[in-house]
């Protein structure tokens, strides 16, 4: 029986060929750090700054290295196969009929299992290392709760409480101050994950998880929720800010502070404390204690407004407390129906709160 | 002794009305008939599911856009998974495992015809009830529309807390109904491969599809068990007060991603290995040869069945399990890449010194090896923990796991379409549709999927309706998305080519491919009986000694 | 399994008949109930592994030493309609089918009473103890596994019902054996399950 044949051209194995080869040189490409910024906007896996970051760093070049060279060999094979084997036309006889090689399996099971060998090893080091971290003296100690769709953190050894953008000291050579955070959460599950500073860990309800950050380079680092946990998912943003010593001091003495007590925006204040927002917010220092919403008695200082969807100014606080939807549609927030004169006073009051 | 004279040629029956047709159809137990059923109840959720992944894909082409709600976004997500997974990979798979083979094994139908018939349609309507939930009505947070809590349903976000109204409950349902389906088609299976072989098929004689499909049936009974009970478990919390996975009553949220996973882990592996089923008969029949190492591919399969088991929790591994178990689970993950890579390498071996014939089912086989192979190599990665740590709920498991579906189970599906169609429909394709389809299907592909890989290595999580710029994503989430419209194109030239060819094509004959199993000596399509005499079978390749007397094929 | 035997060209007729008469392959009907069994093992194998996990774990409420009794005579009776099925059978091979009904009927007769007992044990479970499916973490993994068992108690007596109604209407002879064969292994399936149940629930939960 004949059959027609496709021949497949040249210049399509070419294409092939530089197809795959392109996919590893891109994985590999990014262990180099081409594409560099300084600032940390892109929150890039092979651009570490913080100890466990960079464990995890060491040994995913080590694992790419050589998946990359099993994919050089096994692939090469393939496109020698496909070019030297291919018979576009029909063939008068059939070739000669192999069946298997008891050798030759060998081979390709013993090789692949002093692969696996080397890499579990390889691996399950680097997995005690960070798991079983050691907690020195001078680390600081964080509480992180997820909320649907906010961070909580508290520091306790500091009497602090803040939320969304997480202020930590750097660690220095002499006298390490790493940082480690208990992972709880309030509600559903949630993973807190800054690539730059360590893998994620998840926070699951009624379960304590723990990671730790042990940065080296002051900076903010961007990172987010990253397991599902409802509608706002997407916008549970996450900022670590990894401030000198002394920074990191002045920022603690600064969230210690209760809040002052401003006349010009008594009226704002009335407002707040009379609706329902203390239902759920708390602001030191007043009868506002709730905890279903972030802390704000420093909301000022934060950069940005829930949980990093929208900057901090003036302007995006009032369409925030006018309608969360605008910004969050799906979140917990609910409208206040707020008339214009009481929103400019409750704005005007969270601005005194620094 | 010539291959024609087994079977008789098909009778074309006309001037039957509608009515009679479709009767036959739906009260059909011909496995052949159950094989083209669930093929096309899979074709159709295909192109929902692709459809919903296009909606998705045009959310993300940019930052900030707003084509759809978040809550719409979610719901496409969870749909697409679900949808993908058990309406369109589960019966595609069940559909040609249902009508090969009883035709590889020389039966003239499946072990219980009538339990084949009730599991379609319990599969069928598992799928119209999933998606009975889009016509709910909108209430608060979208209660009784489609299911929005992803497609791994992980609690307690699917407590009656979080998840309000019905959409968890239609997500419930319609995969317990249709999971009642497979535990059905898999008994068949099992029961039809060990009952019926016909006289002389030995296990070590009969075809690899038919083993691996064997492998595949009696694993779908230990998996998909987990998964109904955990279903059972979820709805008695959420219709009963049960406190299974409720974290306030001392539930634990963990004990739900354990048991899914004991489902979802060997899952991935019943619907790869019918995908292994395929290319492992096809490269053989295009490369002349037979298929290296026969007892190696079937002891292989054999141990990722089993290793399979035990590897489940590296899906969890960012959940703070202790080192020992996060350290036991990245080994038992590496080592069932072992068994993996063989079949590989056998499958290159068959092809080394033959001669290659790439027509469209062997370029689709050999699309399959080069992406298999970069999925696996993936999956290398994500099996080292720390390095999973960073990668785990990423765009990179989305790239990974897609290379695994689309790349290599997809992509096999293609071969076997190209490969079979002619045996079931008695009319050859359109061979330069067919070239175009690949070449459109693999452009999309790897510019989808390649660069997907990118955005997760630079922080991207999975599941999220939209992203904020400037963290170096906008460009890979454009490119990936414009990949869509060419996959899109090439299953639309793909399915235009299998209904044009329908009435158009050439006929093909018994045996179009000079095969050498027992489904290419009956007609095409084969009989309602399948053969006119149960045949006896002495070899692995009984066409080919029937071929070649004086080169009979060797155990 | 792998044969030795090497035909080589066409099966000569001779060669052909001699496979066909030593071709024997196992019933399907015993695969299938395997199959099945080995299904539902994986589903209670679940439930079991729910229920341990959570032994001790449950917040408030009753806990299973200060309610549970063991249900010593249920599980003899359920237990014994293994035996009782098994004589029905052994009765039917030989023919014996006024043997068979009473055996069948007998152990129909057990399964029942397991179930009543059951039953009974809920009743008091509920209205005196106060512990229901919703109560603590002891009640929902309690009744879900007690319960799935009883389920599958209740579907098999309906079966067995059915028998003996064929039964009792004349349709019943051994050319049935295969068919009781395969619903008799489902019924021993879930009297072993049983033993499980009460092991873990009654023996090692308390």
């Amino acid at each position: 029986m004949r059959l027609a044949t496709i021949a497949v051209p040249h210049v399509a194995l070419g294409k092939l060929f530089a197809r795959g080869c392109s996919i590893f040189v891109l994985a590999l490409c990014f262990t180099r750090t081409s594409l560099a910024s300084a600032n940390n906007s892109i929150p890039n896996i092979f651009k570490p700054e913080s100890t466990p970051a960079e464990e995890i760093h060491t040994i995913s070049r080590f694992t790419l290295t050589i998946t990359g060279l099993i994919f050089a060999v096994v692939f090469s094979l393939l496109v020698y196969a496909i070019a030297r084997f291919r018979r576009p036309g029909a063939e008068e006889f059939e070739p000669p009929q192999v069946y298997g090689s008891n050798q030759i399996e060998l081979a390709w099971t013993v090789i692949p299992v002093l692969i696996v060998l080397v890499l579990f090893l390889a691996t399950a080091r680097v997995i005690h290392s960070i798991q079983e971290a050691p907690q020195p003296a001078a680390a600081v100690e964080v509480i992180a709760v997820g909320h649907q769709f906010w961070w909580e953190f508290r520091y306790p050894g500091l009497g602090v409480v803040a939320a969304n953008e997480l202020h930590i000291p750097v660690s220095e050579a002499g006298k390490p101050t790493p940082t480690f955070v208990t992972l709880l959460s309030a509600d559903t599950d949630h993973s807190f994950w800054v690539p730059q500073l360590a893998g994620k860990t998840d926070l699951i309800p009624n379960r304590r998880n723990a990671l730790w950050m042990e940065p080296h380079q002051t900076g903010m680092y961007l990172g987010q929720c990253a397991q599902y946990c409802g509608t706002q998912h997407a916008k549970m943003l996450l900022r670590v800010y990894v401030d000198a010593r002394e920074d990191f001091a002045k920022w603690v003495e600064g969230q210690k502070q209760p809040a002052v007590a401003k006349a010009e925006v008594a009226a704002g204040r009335r407002i707040f404390e009379q609706t329902a927002c203390i239902n759920c917010h708390a602001v030191a220092g007043t009868v506002a204690d709730g905890r279903f919403g972030p802390d704000l008695t420093h909301l000022m200082s934060r950069e940005t407004l829930a949980s990093g969807a929208a900057d901090n100014t003036r302007e995006n606080l009032k369409r925030w407390i006018r309608n969360p939807e605008e910004f969050k549609p799906g979140c917990l927030m609910p409208a206040m129906n707020l008339s214009e004169p009481e929103l400019e006073a409750v704005t005007s009051y969270l601005e005194t709160l620094r | 002794m010539s291959t024609e004279s087994i079977a008789l040629t098909g009778v074309q029956e006309t001037g039957r009305p509608l009515s009679s047709v479709l009767q036959s159809w739906i009260t059909t137990v011909d496995h052949k008939r159950l094989g083209i059923l669930y093929i096309v109840l899979a074709l159709v959720f295909l192109v929902i599911g692709g459809l919903e992944a296009t909606i998705m894909r045009i959310q993300l082409i940019v930052p900030h856009n707003h084509f759809v709600s978040p809550q719409f976004f979610n719901q496409m997500f969870t749909m697409h998974g679900t949808t993908m997974i058990f309406f369109v990979a589960m019966p595609i798979l069940f559909g040609f495992g249902n009508y090969l083979i009883p035709l590889m094994i020389g039966a003239r139908d499946m072990a219980f015809p009538r339990v084949n018939a009730w599991s379609f349609w319990l599969t069928a309507f598992g799928g119209m009830l999933l998606y009975l939930s889009f016509v709910g009505g909108y209430g608060l947070y979208g209660a009784g529309a489609a299911p929005d809590v992803g497609w791994f349903a992980y609690a307690p976000l699917t407590a009656r807390t979080f998840s309000v109204g019905h959409s968890t409950d239609f997500w419930i349902l319609g995969l317990l109904v249709s999971g009642i389906g497979s535990i059905g088609a898999a008994v068949n299976f099992v029961a039809t491969i060990l009952c019926m072989r016909c006289p002389g098929m030995t296990f070590g004689k009969m075809p690899l599809l038919v083993w691996l499909n064997l492998v595949m049936g009696a694993m779908v009974l230990f998996v998909i068990s987990p998964l109904t009970a955990a279903q059972i478990m979820l709805s008695i919390d959420r219709f009963l007060g049960g406190h299974f996975f409720d974290t306030q009553a001392g539930g634990s949220a963990v004990l739900w991603m354990h048991f899914f996973w004991i489902f979802g882990h060997p899952e991935v592996y019943v619907l790869v290995i019918p995908a292994f089923a395929f290319v492992s008969e096809i490269i053989p029949v295009f490369s002349r040869k037979p298929i290296f190492g026969y007892p190696v591919m079937v002891a292989a399969t054999v141990g990722i069945g089993f290793v399979s088991f035990s590897v489940w929790a590296h899906h969890m591994f960012t959940v703070g399990m202790n080192s020992y178990a996060n350290s036991f689970f990245a080994l038992t993950t590496m080592v069932v890449g072992v068994p993996t890579g063989i079949k590989i390498f056998n499958w290159i071996g068959t092809m080394w010194g033959g001669h290659l014939q790439f027509k469209a089912p062997m370029l689709f086989c050999i699309a399959f090896l080069f992406q298999f192979l970069i999925a696996g190599l993936t999956g290398i990665m994500l099996a080292c923990t720390p390095f999973n740590w960073q990668l785990s709920g990423s765009y990179f498991v989305v790239a990974h796991f897609h290379y695994v579906i689309v790349g290599a189970i997809l992509f096999a599906l293609f071969g076997a379409f190209y490969y079979w169609y002619p045996k079931m429909s008695g009319r050859m394709y359109n061979p330069t549709l067919g070239k175009l389809h690949f070449w459109l299907f693999v452009i999309g592909f790897h510019l989808t999927f390649d660069f997907m890989h990118i955005p997760g290595l630079l922080g991207m999580p999975r599941r999220i309706y939209t992203y904020e710029p400037g963290r170096g994503w906008e460009v890979w989430n454009l490119i990936v998305t414009i990949g869509v419209f060419f996959q899109a194109c090439g299953v639309l030239i793909f399915v235009g080519n299998l209904l044009w060819s329908l009435f158009a094509g050439k006929l093909a004959g018994n045996d179009p491919w000079d095969a050498w199993t027992l489904e290419w000596s009956t007609s095409s399509p084969p009989p309602e009986y399948n053969f006119a005499q149960i045949p006896t079978v002495s070899s692995r390749r009984p066409l080919w000694d029937l071929k070649h007397p004086e080169d009979p094929d060797v155990d | 399994m792998w044969t030795e035997t090497r035909e080589k060209g066409v099966n000569s007729a001779s060669t052909a008949a001699t496979i066909e008469s030593q071709w024997n392959l196992p019933y399907r009907g015993h695969v299938g109930i395997f199959c099945l069994i080995a299904a539902e093992s994986a589903i209670f194998i679940i439930f079991v592994v729910a229920y341990l996990f959570y032994v001790g774990k449950s917040v408030t409420g009753p806990t299973p030493a200060e309610v549970l009794e063991l249900p010593i005579f249920a599980s003899i009776c359920l237990l014994s309609s293994s035996v009782t099925i098994h004589l029905a059978l052994s009765a039917l091979r030989r023919e014996k089918l006024g043997s068979f009904g009473l055996w069948w009927a007998l152990t129909f007769l057990l399964g029942a009473i397991f179930l009543f007992e059951t039953g009974i044990e809920w009743h008091r479970l509920i209205y005196h103890q106060g512990l229901t499916i919703s109560t603590n973490l002891f009640g929902t993994t309690y009744y879900s596994l007690v319960g799935l068992h009883a389920s599958h108690v209740t579907v098999g007596l309906v079966l067995l019902l059915t028998v003996l109604i064929f039964f009792l209407l004349g349709k019943v002879s051994s050319a049935q054996k295969e068919r009781l064969d395969v619903l008799s292994y489902y019924w021993h399936f879930v009297d072993a399950v049983w033993v499980v149940v009460f092991l873990v629930v009654y023996i090692l939960g308390r």
